[in-house]
């Protein structure tokens, strides 16, 4: 029994890792595709989301069967429960990875606009925040965790900037205000992105040392 | 057996301080470890204080200086390995151990402030506060009537309306009343594992007894019987006060309100069920509770 609770634990964390990395792959190649303008790009990350939805399920029925099947506690209860978020949250940044896959094929179509020099520092900052939750996950590492919660705040006040920057253009140039409303819907989901990954960086303080830490600062 | 009026208990010096990661080891070899006692625990009101308790079988100590408050009206779990000194100590509270020749101790107890290692004390009068059942169901050859209200008739009781009373109300508090009332002058013996159980429930009861000690009531009995028990315990909860020894974890987390973790005749851990079971403080009662040792 408790071999066969270990095993399942190791399995179920092999298979979050793995969607981990389908969602790092799928978000970093929507932000290559909107700043080289690469539809071909944007095309693959949108059909990539459907192996996210997929292997989503397929952790959620694992945890589940898990649950039913072990009752875990303590620990391992805390691991089962976190996983349960995280794959939620990790299927969610799929979905906003493959909606700015979509506004790359708009923004190519539409009058011709340049990106506000912003989104590639947000998208990096963003991206930054997910590769270390899913290492705070691999590692266990609450201090990491922290680390990403703080992270946060820069991208928010990014995103801020990117929409008053936005709203300004409009105002100058009336006539791109299609385009420039996409790249404000693109950084709404790059925050968006950020904001799930500071949801996992809570998770695994969560799953390391039992504390809900959400709606609290770090201090 | 032999009570020391002195308890030799380390209080002059600390116990030597050990991180979580060795703690267990540190029991092993035989070294004191301070007990990780959660707050809320000291916040309840307590029926049974063990203060200190030491007891030792021959040369063999099986107890190591355990000191709890047992909350009033809660269910208090006690967990751990075999031979952990559990039911060891669930016998020192109504003094069972008395019986053995080589038992000595030392410390106390106190049931709601009386001490029950006191020499003056009437082991008698003191189990009548207390009720106990066993792992396996031990009820008398005699009708499910006479099993349940056998405390009352020795103690000279013989009034027939109060027998009767307190035999449907014992039988209700142990949720056997539909199943027997129309057979309780059949003898008890031709009932199911399950309902001699909790007929010894009801036996424990009818006397009201201050705390009533389980030592793995359900051990003998099937899954069904289990639930039944278990669906019991809940029922008592608030009602009485049970300190209930079980080698089955579920059945800690689902019957108990507070739960003590105990390995080599010391108390490791003790805390609120939800706490132990969902963010225990040291590593090992993690260990323990998530089986990967024990």
């Amino acid at each position: 029994m408790t071999h066969h609770i270990e095993r399942q634990i190791e399995h179920l964390k092999e298979r979050i890792l793995r969607v981990g990395t389908l969602v790092e792959e799928a978000i970093s190649k929507s932000i290559t595709a909107l700043i080289n303008r690469d539809t071909q790009l944007a095309q693959r990350v949108m059909s990539s989301d459907e192996d996210i939805d997929r292997m989503e399920v397929e952790v959620e029925e694992e945890c589940l069967k898990i649950l039913a099947l072990y009752q875990p506690v303590a620990a391992d209860l805390r691991f089962v429960v976190s996983v349960l978020k995280i794959n939620n949250d990790l299927e969610r940044m799929g979905d906003l990875a493959r909606n700015i896959a979509k506004r790359v094929a708009q923004l190519t179509a539409g009058e011709p606009c340049v990106l506000p020099p912003e989104i590639r520092t947000m998208a990096m900052q963003a991206q930054d925040m997910v590769k270390e939750c899913l290492d705070a996950v691999v590692k266990g590492d609450p201090s990491l965790a922290r680390q990403v919660r703080e992270e946060d705040d820069a991208v928010d006040e990014a995103r801020q900037k990117i929409r008053r920057r936005v709203i300004q253009e409009i105002k100058e140039n009336p006539e791109n205000v299609e385009s420039l409303l996409r790249i404000n819907s693109v950084s709404k989901h790059i925050e968006r992105i950020a904001d799930m990954a500071t949801n996992i960086a809570e998770d695994v303080i969560y799953m390391v040392q039992g504390d809900i830490v959400r709606h609290r600062s770090n201090d | 057996m032999n009570i020391q009026a002195e308890p030799t208990a380390p209080r002059g010096g600390q116990p030597e301080t050990v991180t979580a990661t060795d703690r267990l080891q540190a029991v092993a070899a035989g070294r004191d470890v301070p007990s990780e006692v959660h707050p809320e625990v000291l916040e309840a009101t307590p029926v049974l204080e063990i203060d200190r308790f030491n007891l030792w079988y021959g040369g063999k100590q099986a107890l190591h200086g355990i000191t709890m408050p047992i909350p009033n009206n809660k269910v208090t779990a006690l967990i751990g390995p075999s031979g952990c000194g559990k039911s060891t100590l669930l016998r020192s509270v109504n003094r069972l151990n008395d019986l053995v020749q080589s038992v000595r101790i030392t410390g106390d107890m106190r049931l709601n402030g009386d001490s029950i290692y006191d020499p003056r004390m009437d082991v008698i009068e003191l189990r009548k506060r207390m009720g106990m059942v066993f792992q396996k169901p031990n009820p008398f050859p005699m009708s499910i009537y006479e099993n349940v209200v056998y405390a009352l008739r020795i103690d000279g009781e013989n009034n027939r309306a109060a027998l009767d009373e307190v035999c449907e109300l014992s039988l209700r508090g142990a949720a056997l009343w539909d199943e027997v009332k129309d057979r309780l002058h059949d003898s008890a013996i031709g009932l199911s594992g399950g309902q001699q159980q909790r007929l010894c429930i009801a036996r424990a009861i009818a006397a009201e007894p201050e705390v009533l000690l389980l030592d793995e009531p359900c051990s003998a009995l099937d899954p069904i019987a289990t639930g039944k028990v278990e669906d019991l315990i809940q029922e008592l909860r608030g009602r009485y006060s049970v300190l209930i020894v079980t080698h089955n974890m579920q059945q800690a987390s689902r019957t108990s309100d507070y739960t003590a973790f105990m390995y080599l005749g010391r108390l490791i851990e003790y805390g609120t069920t939800s706490g132990i079971f969902t963010k225990p403080i040291l590593r090992e009662t993690e260990a323990y509770v998530t089986g990967r040792f024990g």
